[in-house]
């Protein structure tokens, strides 16, 4: 546990901060703690993590990708289209076409971060537009409704009705998430894969020299995140039952809020799985407590940014230890 | 037991022949040729930027060679070499600037070449404990697995770097500097598992600009000067003088220049600087007209204590001096202010901004001076002293506004010292003022130390090399674990009793 | 030929280069459009072109410095917001010149305290540019939101409307204001010791430090000056629109992202200069109004704005020009 502590540190505060926070609105509120705020937390924000996890791979692989709520919408229009073209499909057909067709979208950026040298905030914004512009073109901005029924029809994992009648469930992207999620720490943390990512982030030329293959790095990175978005693009279809090409946009800065206060770096090499859950939970449980405190909505995205800029600055991950290393001899 | 004159290439761990790598138009390797025996422990000499690291580079994979004639190892002909294919026929290294990941813990660092490969394969953290540990343990070594890398002091680093190579069941080890941080009985146990591997049949290529310690532990030596082979020599007769003649291609003429400077006004003078963790108790005089060597291993406090005399850190206990005033400065612009200047260890990072013009790099300290009227920075003023400079100190440039990485180390070294120069120091703080300066160079820059000398500058010269020290300054000061233990009149000792004193 | 090199290297080769291209700019718009090359669309332009000029310039110290500002748009809105609710306070279109100058006052007080948070935490904590630019970017645009509820915000006095719509000497107003700020800019940047600092910082913190300079106050005055810049974009978008709504201008941030790229400066700190900027500036604006004139879907705009950047960073890497120069020694 002790061990735990000293190499969790972000996320042990995170956990404590988010514990604070629980037990807060449910003293503050009734409805907080009830089985069915809690589980309705889960449905609605499956799909935030399903990002989070796929951005968490690119963070630690040293890059950052903004990309990604917008290829969801792509992968959702693409995806609709061609279903609809088919006839309808079924999940297998849905899942191998939104996965196929988001880690394509991934592998752009890829590839003009790696053929190119160019860093990927630039890229990832460039394809953000790109995506963006030419979804709402081709689309003319209109939404698609008649989707096929396997789609949008709500499977329900878990239902328990309490004793004031209300009824609390959760559905088929809760368990979705949780495999992605799973997948994504078996990635990052129990397969060589996903630690040459750890190590490439952490010091690309020493990984270069170790002979990780960097190109398959960032095709990787941003292949999975590129996954991720396309999984997240079903489920969110799932959850809403239409297709809305600007729902999502906007969306990817509050999951880059959630995983950074996670503990996630820019720049790579740090990063975990549970930071990354409990960052997500804690933006969540803000969002869901003020809007039961009835607090504005509006004052949420200002307490997501204060909260940020909180973290990172008392934070001990920083520039300024660099500054004190300098008395150090430098391993030349 | 060796049979040289048997040429079978089953004999030869590593045949290069033929080999030449350029970069930006410059030969960093011209037609080389390097051959290895098993088993043997040979040892790669040259001076800095001789061309060392970028033939184990080669040899690794790490780049690849513009010609090559032939390439073998352990008797296999290879066309290409990438880093999986060198580690897979055995071969692994300890760079220099270690390659290590600081973010991860210590276990992986060990065993970090068994991740790489994009074959999918899952991570036994207990086993890799287990086999971390055991290597660890072969090394006498203790560490604390689960911690990260960034949390261990650099000797520990380097520790963990030869351990890693020594994971895989290497027939060939390249170690590049393995002892620079270390302490005398780490390097004795390092030096121990060395010969202990050689006699098992592994051949071990040894870079160490120690070269008592080369001497020592080689059989055969492999000369590079300038990107060219000198030659292939036993180390049995061979003595430190000649091999440094044979790695600068010059016969050392130096000599002792040390007077006593007693007498002349105490520049620099602190008494009982401490700072927790780097040094303790120092006292230390300076005087007009003085260079002072001060020598040490790396890690003995030598620049935590030239960091604390420039205010870029803080003392924790102990008074300065200046020219007889109090002098506590707070930060390193306030300790330009009163006229100390230090010339950094790293030029290549922290001297010089490579991207930036020889004229920004020589007034980037003195600003001040070249402002006009309403405060902006003259153009006029600013070439002005920069050619001023420039000829004072025979800096063969270009123009001035030419990128500072189109010069040789050498004459990058003098801008760095115009930088400082202009700023009219009384103390000059010289760290390693040498490292990567060609030999020729080398004596350019020394003269201009003398030069500097003369005029009253109190210097205070940090260095490596013993005979740098030895030949350069008025009294040379040994550190050790952060306290000087010994002062030395470089009129009264030679340099083999100072490599004793120092290295043993 | 000769004369082109000439010249060429007296403005520098990136400066030619964009000339050349606006040139073929102008000719491809003028084909595909007969309203192009009119009067009344270089007036137009000469209108448009400040706010994302001003924009560009709020951008381009921090990228120099190595960093990046993306709050930009936001802090101009808050920015903005500020001076609208002082002059609104002060009778909205009633309200006299003292209350307008007040208001501006505030403004340019907002954008340089949004600025100098952000640089504190960069120079001091040491976090990453991006993400401290990202998180002022999310509370701004919070802050913005929560206070105007997502409305609009209007009602000034019309002589206000003067900076967004008159002309000085025959010149569109804001088109003096910018060229005001750029020069200033110019002399900040190649001509102060702080702008000096703002290079070599670009270049390399430590080795800036390791000379003396002080490179944690450079950091903070670098992100305070260009919240200034953001204000005084914030107040002319006020001038220009007549109304302050949150989010306004947000697609701009994409453009001057691309307009500094375009105009060469190093993505990793150290280099550029603000002339080309300008120029890329002017390209982009007559690339914005040539797409609006000959009627493309303004989706298409953005896309083609993404386009565009990934095509410049690519024609800007060395690894482009490696592949060009192989390619030459082969054939």
């Amino acid at each position: 546990m002790s061990d735990f502590l000293r190499h969790r540190q972000v996320e042990f505060r995170l956990f404590v901060v988010l514990l604070l926070s629980c037990i807060a609105l449910g003293i503050t509120t009734d409805t907080f703690l009830t089985l069915g705020n809690l589980t309705s937390l889960l449905n609605n924000n499956s799909v935030n993590l399903i990002w989070a996890v796929g951005l968490l791979v690119v963070l630690i692989a040293g890059g950052i990708d903004i990309s990604f709520a917008v290829a969801s919408s792509v992968v959702q229009f693409v995806a609709a289209k061609v279903l609809i073209s088919l006839g309808g499909g079924n999940w297998v057909l849905g899942f191998l076409l939104c996965g196929s067709v988001g880690i394509l979208l991934g592998l752009i950026n890829a590839f003009f971060i790696h053929r190119f040298r160019i860093i990927s905030i630039v890229v990832t914004i460039a394809t953000f537009n790109v995506f963006f512009g030419l979804l709402m073109w081709l689309s003319r901005g209109r939404s698609i409704y008649a989707l096929p029924d396997w789609w949008t029809e709500r499977i329900i994992l878990f239902e328990h009705q309490s004793t004031d009648g209300t009824w609390s469930e959760l559905i088929l992207p809760v368990a979705v998430m949780a495999f992605c999620v799973g997948i994504t720490w078996l990635l990052i943390r129990r397969v060589n894969l996903g630690r040459q990512l750890y190590a490439f982030g952490d010091n690309p030329e020493g990984a270069r020299r170790a002979g990780v293959n960097i190109a398959a790095m960032q095709a990787l990175a941003f292949g999975w995140s590129g996954l991720m978005a396309g999984i997240a693009a079903l489920m969110q279809v799932n959850i809403v039952q239409e297709v809305v090409p600007n729902a999502l946009y906007g969306r990817e800065l509050e999951v880059l809020a959630a995983v950074v206060l996670g503990g996630a770096r820019l720049g790579g090499g740090k990063g975990t799985i549970t930071g990354c859950v409990l960052g997500v939970l804690f933006v969540a449980v803000m969002q869901n407590g003020l809007n039961l405190l009835g607090i504005s909505p509006f004052a949420f995205q200002m307490l997501i940014g204060a909260a940020i800029l909180v973290a990172i600055s008392t934070s001990n991950i920083s520039l300024g230890e660099l500054f004190a290393e300098r008395s150090r001899r430098q391993e030349t | 037991m060796t049979s040289s004159d048997v040429t079978d290439s089953q004999q030869y761990a590593l045949r290069l022949v033929g080999v030449t790598k350029i970069f930006g138009g410059v030969r960093a390797l011209n037609n080389v040729d390097f051959e290895v025996r098993r088993g043997e422990v040979h040892c790669l000499a040259g001076e800095n930027g001789s061309g060392k690291s970028t033939l184990i580079k080669i040899v690794t994979g790490v780049h690849r060679p513009e010609a090559a004639e032939r390439m073998e190892l352990f008797g296999e002909t290879l066309d290409t070499l990438t880093p999986v294919i060198a580690r897979a026929r055995g071969v692994s290294v300890i760079w220099q600037d270690l390659a290590l990941f600081p973010n991860m813990s210590v276990a992986e660092n060990i065993a970090f070449d068994d991740m790489v490969g994009l074959a999918p394969r899952g991570v036994d953290y207990a086993d890799m404990r287990k086999r971390a540990k055991a290597v660890l343990s072969k090394l006498n070594v203790s560490l604390d697995l689960s911690a990260s890398l960034e949390s261990l002091p650099i000797a520990q680093r380097q520790i963990v770097a030869i351990a890693r190579a020594l994971m895989n069941d290497s027939q060939l080890i390249f170690m590049d500097e393995p002892t620079a941080s270390l302490t005398q009985s780490e390097t004795d146990a390092l030096l121990d598992i060395v010969r202990t591997l050689s006699s098992e049949g592994v051949a071990v290529v040894f870079v160490s600009h120690r070269l008592a310690e080369v001497l020592d532990i080689a059989e055969r030596v492999t000369v590079l000067r300038d990107g060219c082979l000198v030659d292939v020599f036993p180390t049995a007769g061979m003595t430190q003088s000649r091999l440094g003649e044979l790695m600068t291609g010059h016969v050392l003429d130096e000599k002792v220049v040390a007077c006593d400077k007693q007498d002349a006004p105490c520049v620099f003078k602190a008494e009982n600087l401490a700072r927790r963790g780097e040094f303790n108790g120092i006292d230390l005089s300076i005087h007009a007209g003085e260079v002072v060597g001060l020598i040490g291993l790396i890690g003995a406090g030598r620049t935590e204590l030239a960091h604390a005399m420039t205010g870029m850190t803080r003392l924790d206990e102990g008074t300065m001096h200046l020219n007889g005033q109090p002098f506590a400065p707070s930060s390193l612009r306030h300790a330009i202010a009163q006229g100390v200047a230090y010339v950094s260890e790293d030029r290549l990072q922290l001297g010089l901004l490579q991207k930036q013009s020889i004229a920004d790099n020589t007034v980037i300290s003195v600003l001040d001076r070249i402002l006009n009227a309403v405060g902006l920075i003259s153009g006029r003023q600013k070439n002005a002293l920069v050619c001023d400079w420039v000829q004072q100190l025979g800096v063969k440039i270009g123009e001035p506004d030419d990128a500072i990485s189109t010069l040789s180390g050498g004459n990058q070294q003098k801008v760095v010292l115009a930088k400082w120069l202009a700023t009219e120091p009384k103390l000059l703080i010289l760290d390693c003022p040498t490292v990567g300066v060609d030999v020729g160079a080398r004596a350019g820059i020394f003269r201009i130390v003398r030069d500097l000398a003369e005029q009253g500058l109190a210097i205070l010269l940090i260095t490596d090399e013993v005979t740098e020290a030895l030949f350069n300054s008025d009294r040379v000061i040994h550190m050790h674990h952060g306290r000087i233990v010994d002062t030395h009149d470089p009129r009264k000792i030679s340099v083999n009793e100072l490599e004793t004193a120092i290295y043993v | 030929m000769k004369g082109v090199e000439r010249i060429r290297r007296l403005l520098g080769k990136e400066t030619v280069d964009l000339l050349l291209l606006m040139v073929l700019l102008v000719l491809i718009f003028s084909f595909l459009s007969p309203r192009f090359l009119t009067a009344a669309n270089f007036a137009s332009m000469g209108y448009q072109a400040p706010l994302l000029g001003l924009l560009t310039i709020a951008m381009l110290a921090p990228m120099i410095s190595g960093g990046l500002n993306l709050a930009i748009v936001y802090t101009a809105n808050i920015s903005g917001l500020t001076m609208a609710s002082i002059v609104l306070a002060f009778g909205g279109p009633e309200a006299g010149t003292s209350a307008i100058l007040l208001g501006a006052a505030a403004a340019i007080l907002a954008g340089a305290i949004a600025g100098a948070v952000m640089g504190l935490i960069i120079a001091y904590v040491g976090a990453h540019p991006i993400l401290v630019s990202l998180a002022m970017m999310i509370f701004l645009r919070g802050l913005g939101e929560f206070l105007t509820r997502g409305g609009d915000v209007s009602g000034f006095p019309a002589e206000f409307a003067l900076l967004g719509h008159g002309s000085l000497l025959g010149l569109p107003a804001p088109l003096w204001l910018f060229a005001v700020v750029a020069l200033a800019w110019q002399i900040l940047l190649r001509k102060s010791r702080h702008g000096f600092s703002v290079y070599m910082v670009g270049s390399n913190i430590r080795a800036a430090d390791y000379s003396g300079l002080p490179t944690r106050r450079t950091l903070v005055l670098i992100y305070t000056l260009s919240g200034v810049v953001c204000a005084i974009a914030g107040i002319l978008m006020l001038a220009r629109f007549n109304s302050v709504r949150v989010g306004h201008g947000e697609a701009l941030l994409l453009v001057t992202v691309l307009a500094i790229f375009l105009g060469g400066i190093d993505p990793f700190g150290g280099h550029g200069k603000v002339l080309p900027v300008i120029l890329a500036i002017l390209i982009l604006q007559m690339l914005s109004s040539g797409l609006n004139l000959i009627g493309a879907n303004p989706h298409l705009s953005t896309a083609v704005w993404g386009l565009f950047l990934i095509l410049v960073m690519v024609l800007r890497s060395e690894q482009f020009t490696l592949f060009k120069k192989r390619k030459g020694i082969k054939t």
